[in-house]
This record gives C-alpha cells, sequence and structure tokens, in this order.
C-alpha cells in the first residue's frame, strides 16, 4: 500500500514536471509549482521525513508561490517563444539522464533497513538521543544539538540571503529617492 | 490588492490568530512532534504574509514595523551563537548545551529550546523582510511611484 | 513488478533532474529557469529521502511500541536545504527584478543583444 501511494505520487510529480515544462504562462508555471511542492510534500510524508514535508508544505507551496507572483507582479507574465531549437538542450539532458539511470544500477533498493545508509550514524543518533538529549523527536535533536554546527550555518545563510534581497530591492531605492529630492530642492 | 472582497477580510481574520497560535505549537511542540524553529518561523511569517496580501503591504507594515524586522534579522543569529558562547564560558565546547542545566540531559533540553527560537526569529523575520521589500516595490510601481520600476536602470 | 518499485523512486528522481535541467538550459526566461532550478533541487530532496525510508518502518520520534524507525539524518539534511532554497530563490527573484528595470526584459537573449549594443 505504502508503495503504491508512493508510485502514484511520483507519477503524478513527473506529468506535473512536463507540465510546467510545456506551459509559456508564467502565472500557469508559477500555480503548477505550488501544486508540485503540495505533491513533494505528500511524497515526503510516505517517505516518513513528516518535518520535511511541514517545511516543503510551508516554503515550497506557501513562501515561494508569493515571491514568484511578486516576481511576476513586477515583471512579464508571457514567456517569450523560443528562438533557438530545442534538440540541443534535449540531447544534453537525455544524455545526463541516461548517465545518471547507469549511476542508479549500483544503488540499495528502495525501503530496505540493512543498507549501509541506515545501518550507520542514523542508527547511532536513534539510540543516542533519548539519553543524551531527552528528546523524542531524533530529527530535532540532531538538528539543533548534535549537527549544531550546520544548523548555525543554515541560518547565516539565510539572513545572508536575505540582506542579499534587502540591499537589491531596497537600498538603490532609496538613493534613488534621495537623488530625486535633491534635484527637486535644486530645481526651482 | 484585494481590500474590496469582504469575504476574504473576514476569513483572514479569522485564520490569522489560528495560523499564529500553530506556529506557535509548532515551534515548542517541536521536540515532541514534528516541528521546530524552520517551520514555525515559516508558518508565522506566512500568517503576516497572508495579511499584507489581502489589506496591503502598508498594514502589514502597522502590525510588525519594518525597523523591527531588520532588527530581528540579525538577532536571531546573534541568540544562536551566542548560545554558542555560553556553552565556552561555562567550560565546554562551542555549541555544547551540556553545562546549562542541573545535569547533561536537561542542559541539551534548555540548549535547543534556546537555540530553536534563534532559528524562529531569523527565519520568520527574513521572510517578513523579503515580502516587504517585494511588495513595497509592487505597491509603489502600482501608484505610479517613477523611482521604481522605471526602466532605466543605474 | 517488485524490481520496479524497488527503482522507481530512483527513476522518477533522475526523470525530476533532467526535467529541471533541460528547464534551465532550453527556456530563455528568467523566472522560468528559477522554477526549474527549484525543480532541479526537490528532485535532490527527493534523491535523499529515498535511500532513508525503511519499509514497515515509522518517522523517527522515538514512542513506546515502535522499534523499526526511518533513518532521521537525510531528514535534518534536506529540513535546512529547503529553507536556505527560499533564501536563495528569493535572491533570485530579486535579481529577476532588478534586471527587468535595467533592460525592461527578462528573456536572456533579449539581455544579451541590449549588452551587445
Amino acid at each position: 500500500m505504502e508503495q503504491l501511494i508512493n508510485m502514484v505520487l511520483l507519477t503524478l510529480l513527473a506529468l506535473i514536471t512536463i507540465g510546467i515544462i510545456r506551459v509559456r504562462n508564467l502565472f500557469a508555471v508559477v500555480v503548477l509549482a505550488g501544486a508540485y511542492s503540495f505533491l513533494m510534500a505528500s511524497v515526503m510524508m510516505v517517505l516518513d521525513a513528516v518535518d520535511v514535508a511541514m517545511t516543503e508544505a510551508a516554503v515550497g507551496a506557501g513562501i515561494s508561490t508569493v515571491l514568484a507572483l511578486g516576481a511576476l507582479h513586477l515583471t512579464k507574465t508571457e514567456e517569450a517563444a523560443p528562438r533557438f531549437s530545442a534538440i540541443l538542450p534535449l540531447f544534453v539532458a537525455v544524455g545526463t539522464g541516461a548517465m545518471l539511470i547507469y549511476g542508479t544500477w549500483e544503488l540499495p533498493g528502495f525501503g530496505l533497513a540493512d543498507t549501509p545508509m541506515n545501518t550507520g550514524v542514523g542508527l547511532d543518533y536513534l539510540d543516542r538521543s533519548m539519553a543524551e538529549t531527552g528528546i523524542p523527536n531524533v530529527v530535532t535533536s540532531v538538528l539543533a544539538s548534535y549537527r549544531g554546527y550546520d544548523t548555525l550555518g543554515e541560518t547565516v545563510v539565510i539572513f545572508t540571503g536575505g540582506i542579499g534581497v534587502l540591499i537589491l530591492l531596497t537600498a538603490v531605492r532609496r538613493r534613488r529617492r534621495l537623488a530625486g529630492d535633491r534635484d527637486k530642492g535644486s530645481a526651482p | 490588492m484585494m481590500r474590496d472582497t469582504i469575504i476574504l477580510r473576514v476569513v483572514v481574520k479569522l485564520l490569522l490568530p489560528v495560523i499564529l497560535l500553530f506556529a506557535l505549537y509548532v515551534q515548542f511542540h517541536g521536540d515532541y512532534g514534528p516541528g521546530g524553529g524552520f517551520q514555525a518561523g515559516v508558518a508565522a511569517a506566512a500568517a503576516i504574509i497572508l495579511y499584507g496580501m489581502v489589506f496591503g503591504v502598508m498594514a502589514a507594515r502597522k502590525v510588525v514595523p519594518q525597523r523591527v524586522v531588520h532588527t530581528l534579522i540579525p538577532l536571531g543569529v546573534l541568540i544562536f551563537a551566542g548560545t554558542g558562547v555560553a556553552g565556552l564560558l561555562l567550560g565546554a565546547n562551542y555549541l555544547d548545551y551540556s553545562p546549562f542545566g542541573s545535569h547533561a540531559e536537561a542542559g541539551q533540553h534548555l540548549g535547543i529550546l534556546i537555540v530553536e527560537i534563534g532559528v524562529f526569529v531569523t527565519v520568520s523575520s527574513t521572510m517578513l523582510a523579503i515580502f516587504y521589500a517585494f511588495g513595497g516595490r509592487a505597491e509603489d510601481a502600482l501608484a505610479g511611484d517613477p523611482l521604481a520600476g522605471d526602466g532605466d536602470g543605474e | 513488478m517488485t524490481e520496479i518499485l524497488a527503482t522507481v523512486n530512483y527513476w522518477v528522481t533522475i526523470v525530476l533532474m533532467v526535467g529541471g535541467l533541460y528547464i534551465v538550459v532550453a527556456h530563455g526566461n528568467m523566472v522560468k529557469k528559477l522554477v526549474g532550478l527549484g525543480i532541479f533541487q526537490t528532485s535532490v530532496y527527493l534523491l535523499f529521502l529515498s535511500p532513508g525510508k525503511v519499509l514497515g518502518g515509522t518517522a523517527p520520534i522515538l514512542a513506546e511500541g515502535f522499534e523499526l524507525y526511518s533513518n532521521p539524518l537525510p531528514h535534518v539534511l534536506i529540513l535546512t536545504a529547503i529553507v536556505v532554497g527560499v533564501a536563495t530563490l528569493a535572491l533570485g527573484m530579486a535579481l529577476v527584478v532588478r534586471i527587468h528595470e535595467a533592460y525592461g526584459t527578462v528573456e536572456d537573449d533579449e539581455v544579451h543583444e541590449l549588452e551587445m549594443d
């Protein structure tokens, strides 16, 4: 049953991706991307990643869509017709895909408990978390305590991204407005 | 924006406290269920963004002033990094929370709570600042402000 | 049948990855390029989360009565990656808005032509 739900959701994801490639109206693209994020969140639920699913639903379907709509409001909503033939990009994409499929041959199967990945450090965290931190949600304890350096780094990256947006979108405007006021003051 | 749609306005006013409460639940219940600072921060920001989309960015700026948001962005990082320094001063490694409590487990629990609050503050205020930046531009362009959205560049 | 089920996650991951790559390479519109990058990024999330799943296991929240849990480590890595992803997406969108203000277009070949003139 788990695998059936997984397969249906993954098929829908692939179909939406094809839809995003073909649609030229950017509003439709953004709405499809929102649907894509919700489906991805559902897949994550099936894969037992409840924390990640929650984040993807809030971030991917919520904030990203708002951001993209905001950007569309300030730019154009229709994509221009392609000028060049799609053969070369298609060749590059299909070639990359073939290489990646070749790479999956040696990967362990889906859902097995005895793969190298699932017997290593992840199991160690599951065993130690309760005794060392008293927190049942292992994702939280690994995120904030065992891998606190990582999370600090990620927080700083978010901080930097926010500062970058503020510099790009507000600092220039303020400078121009100041310049405009000065022109007005000296005009009469 | 959509200031004239009465259904939206009423529904948003009803939803707003629920979303904020849910964000707090996700924040403080993150130790025992799915959730944590990242999710709660995004949910809290989404509440204000929803308000801003229906009532206009100016109204949202009255609820959470831009100056406050810009102060909170570095404050969250400071809380996180400062927790690490506090651990150093108490004689442990950087970002080791064990000395905060009477025994190591209590210390870890408290440290994780503080760190998650730091993450919450930075994530929610950054999302809000980004929304204000985009929304402010859009409102200026709507109002016909010649200083925003003109095509001449620098 | 079980063979197909065992690898369907990897195949769909690759389809999404290639789809995202194709959008980035073949489409000139910068907003669409960013959406394509987002698809590429989510395919990487799937690549990380799929092998961490243990069939019959449950979410890694310790509770009485459960013995088998999925691997929590990829969840932690991807959780932070998603939030960083939206910060970088916002940065990209801000750049697109500024490019539109400077050139009046967000198609990369048109911007290139204007630069050449």
